[in-house]
């Protein structure tokens, strides 16, 4: 490979390091909003991811015969597991961790593994018991095809893309679409409507909040609820995207998404999704560095390939915790008595 | 709150001396018949039921229960001692003779108990959660599972082929970034210890990390390939003499691991220990996956040795073993040994000086500063001695599987021994033991053996096997102990009067005796004054 087809290689890279980053972005933001009014790592949110998944890929068999228009089947797709994460979310903060809000902080933490744990095997046993383990996708038509592909109303835009070299699927665009929207309603949410300022009062103090008149138990709730939505709308979103999920392929992109909640600055959305954006691209480009390795002569690099991806997560992690623990757009906060 | 707690009256429990003695025997008979396959083979079709996984697990639970049951009840000194040493040196070996599989699970057991001591010193003791804790355990495995094994000839004949630049002044270099940049690091620890750290001696502290691994890298490469020429005489690897020596640098190994590990981030707060923790522990998994030269990846290293000593052998024999039994004969005296010292290790650090320390950061970063605790010192020591002993038990482990790959060492392994601990009790040390035993013969035993009993059912499809249900027993041992038991089976003292300061009052609440007076603490929520009085999960947000 030389420098001329290294370019548009590359542009096609960071792309899909940008998509892949979206899903990130929305799932990492599950954990910072629920960090940011109970600062607590919900372990259990990358299984509310993979509940979305599940949901997603269900009503995208269960609806493969019928004539319906793709993206009318998407949307049902999207609302089921958002409504169905949302609510399991709001089921775990209701039965374990509400009883343990005053607790000291390792109790909540070691129940949110717990919880996580149970539903992978509950989640297993679901479809394990229709006979299915690993879950194959069936989108509807064209979804798997070229955006704006030559055939299409919309060729020209798909030319120009060509000429820059970017190899855009349809379920990549209509990926980044529904995040954009997502978080364009979530920004509306939380920074416009009266429960959006409830939910940042909660977060910033609690009993203050409260002697407010908030119901800060209704406001966690409804992060809880917010957050595992969002976790549905990613896990569709993400068993679009890769094809095939299985009840235990939450754990990946939840380490990876948290660490993006983290270098963003936990409790902050922009972050997050900055986060989200940046870990995508970063783990696009470790998976070909072997690539770069062979092309710049480098034998060292050459060893790393699509395996160390994981570890580049982790790597990432433990150099903003020590550089700058606060993260990229995280208010520093001093530790009061 | 009353201010004045009501002495409950100690009830008094019946001498059970008797009541030991007899089941012990009970037990002992059973498991010795059990283990008894010419027995066995004369009864038909009980035999083959007693030969059930699952009924074995109960066989052997009940057995264990001994020991449990000599430890709580109230009985003759010499009873006590009898039933416990009786079980363990006795009756164990003897059905194993029958049955190495007994051994295996015992040793297996043990290895667990160890670990669970271990992580209950970081998680119990300090307050650390520690979910790669299975990484020095892999340490102690790979450090011995490499030199006991063809693999060690193979690495020094990779480098006697490709030396590189590397050359005696290489050592040299290694070694002096290694000395320097570690002075450097426990100088601006010493540092931080006196004034907050300001950015500048952050990133120094960082980069001097990084040096000391690379001081660490080069000077083992700069080993490795001055000693390529030996690579001849190791086609077994080393000498078995040496697992002594290695039986110290495993410990040694895994606490220096440990506190590379833990000086970058012990300074973090406990969630993002916990993740980070997490995060280096699959870093090593993924490690040993892909450095094959070393690990040989995911095939994992085959076959380890194990010491071989003289005078345990001529023992073992005029015991009446037979000699493919006389290394897992012993590995078991040798665990049992390991988790005899690490257990009193244990208790003397519980009450000492550094046992308290832990217990005031544990309970209260901010407080125990300002008592003059070295935050980060103490946080590192509990972290290199946890570390120290998974090491050591890692080391036993691959003698005894004469076989490490990286799937022994995942994030699962972790959160099993963290179930242990939560199981027993965090802090209590017969309670962690106790929940070694339990989780593994869940694991080992009785899930097999669920998976074995329900393969050939046709409504069961493979995919939905209870054989593979470890993740959902772990999850409900953490959920419900954290929920409903907090202090785990068997609780420390000190714990249970942390978790249960109104245990008086809740009692009366929950027979319906009384008003609860601290379920007012449901209504006002007081998170920045998170003491631990408000903590008792059962009543405090009715």
């Amino acid at each position: 490979m030389d420098l001329a087809t290294l370019l548009p290689f590359l542009v096609n890279v960071i792309a899909g390091g940008l998509v892949l980053g979206f899903v990130y972005a929305i799932i990492a933001l599950g954990y910072t909003m629920v960090y940011g009014v109970l600062q607590l790592i919900n372990f259990a949110h990358s299984e509310v991811f993979v509940t979305g998944a599940v949901v997603g890929f269900e009503v995208f068999r269960v609806l493969t015969p019928s004539p319906m228009n793709g993206y009318l089947k998407l949307l049902i797709a999207l609302l089921a597991a958002m409504v169905i994460s949302g609510l399991l979310n709001v089921t775990i903060e209701r039965l374990a961790y509400r009883p343990l809000r005053n607790a000291p902080r390792l109790v909540p933490l070691i129940t949110a593994i717990g919880v996580s744990l149970i539903l992978q095997d509950v989640l297993r046993l679901i479809e394990g018991f229709q006979g299915r383990f690993d879950l194959t996708y069936t989108l509807p038509d064209g979804f798997s095809g070229k955006f704006c592909g030559a055939e299409s109303s919309c060729a020209a835009v798909g030319s120009t893309l060509a000429r820059l070299g970017l190899d855009l699927q349809l379920k990549d665009v209509i990926l980044i679409v529904v995040a954009l929207l997502s978080l364009a309603v979530l920004n509306y949410l939380v920074n416009r409507t009266r429960l959006g300022k409830a939910i940042r009062a909660v977060a910033q103090d609690r009993v203050t909040a409260g002697l407010m008149g908030i119901d800060s138990n209704r406001m966690i709730s409804a992060t809880f609820l917010i957050g595992g939505a969002l976790g549905g709308i990613s896990g569709v979103l993400f068993g679009m995207k890769f094809g095939t999920v299985n009840a235990y392929s939450g754990f990946d992109p939840g380490i990876i998404a948290f660490t993006a909640a983290v270098l963003g600055g936990i409790g902050s959305i922009p972050g997050a999704v900055l986060g989200g954006l940046a870990l995508g691209v970063i783990q696009n480009l470790i998976g070909v560095t072997n690539i770069f390795g062979g092309l710049l002569g480098i034998a060292n690099l050459e060893a790393i390939d699509a395996s160390y991806q994981r570890i580049g997560a982790f790597i990432v992690l433990v150099l903003i915790l020590i550089f700058k623990p606060t993260g990229l757009l995280g208010k520093s906060n001093v530790e009061k008595v | 709150m009353t201010a004045v707690h009501p002495v409950s009256p100690r009830r008094v429990t019946p001498d059970r001396t008797g009541l030991l003695l007899l089941i012990f025997l009970l037990t002992s008979a059973l498991l010795l018949l059990s283990h008894n396959r010419e027995w066995l083979g004369t009864l038909g079709g009980v035999g083959a039921l007693l030969r059930n996984p699952i009924v074995e697990a109960v066989v052997v639970s009940l057995f264990l229960a001994n020991i449990l049951f000599a430890y709580l009840w109230r009985a003759a000194p010499w009873a006590k001692a009898l039933v416990g040493l009786g079980s363990l040196l006795l009756v164990l070996p003897w059905a194993g003779q029958e049955d190495t599989s007994l051994l295996d699970l015992s040793i297996q057991i043990m290895i667990f108990a160890a670990l669970a001591l271990g992580l209950n010193i970081v998680v119990g003791l300090a307050g650390l959660l520690d979910l790669g804790y299975v990484a020095f355990f892999a340490v102690g495995a790979y450090l011995w599972g490499i030199f006991a094994s063809p693999r060690l000839a193979e690495i020094l004949r990779y480098y006697g082929e490709n030396p590189g630049a590397t050359n005696a002044g290489t050592l040299a270099l290694g070694l002096f970034l290694t000395a320097v940049t570690a002075a450097s690091m426990v100088a601006i620890n010493r540092h931080h210890q006196r004034v907050p750290p300001t950015r500048a001696s952050s990133w120094g502290f960082g980069l001097a990390s990084f040096g000391l691994v690379a001081g660490l890298i080069l000077s083992a490469r700069a080993l490795l390939v001055l000693n390529a020429f030996r690579a001849e005489g190791l086609a077994n690897g080393i000498d078995p003499n040496f697992f002594w020596l290695f039986l110290a640098l495993s410990v040694l190994a895994a606490a220096i691991v440990g506190v590379l590990i833990g000086l970058p981030v012990l300074r973090l707060k406990g969630d993002y220990l916990a993740i980070i923790t997490l995060g280096l522990g699959e870093v090593i998994r993924v490690l040993a996956n892909n450095l094959d030269l070393y690990s040989a990846g995911s095939q994992g290293i085959t076959p380890i040795g194990s010491a071989s000593v003289g005078w345990f052998d001529a023992l073992a024999a005029r015991l009446g073993f037979a000699e493919d039994q006389y290394g897992l004969l012993f590995l078991y005296v040798l665990s049992l040994l390991m988790v005899g010292i690490i257990l009193v290790v244990n208790v003397r650090l519980d009450r000492s000086r550094i046992g308290r320390a832990w217990i005031a950061i544990r309970d209260d970063e901010v407080a125990a500063q300002a008592m003059g605790v070295p935050l980060v010192r103490t946080k590192l020591i509990a972290f290199a001695t946890g570390a120290s002993f998974a090491g050591v038990m890692g080391m036993i482990f691959a003698a005894k599987q004469t076989f490490v790959s990286p799937e022994s060492f995942n994030l699962f392994q972790s959160i099993g021994v963290l179930s242990m601990v939560i199981l027993g009790g965090m802090g209590s040390f017969p309670g962690v033991i106790l929940g070694a035993a339990v989780v593994t013969l869940l694991n080992l035993r009785i899930l097999p053996g669920l998976g074995e009993a329900t393969a050939n059912l046709s409504w069961i499809p493979q995919q939905a096997n209870p054989g593979q249900l470890q993740r959902l027993i772990f999850g409900v041992i953490l959920v419900a102990m954290m929920l409903l038991r907090p202090e785990g089976l068997l609780p420390s003292r000190r714990r249970t009067l942390e978790l249960h300061h109104e245990g008086d009052q809740e009692d009366d609440s929950a027979k319906g005796t009384g008003p609860s007076l601290t379920g007012g603490g449901g209504d006002v929520y007081s998170p920045g004054l998170e003491t631990r009085q408000e903590d008792e999960p059962a009543g405090g947000t009715r």
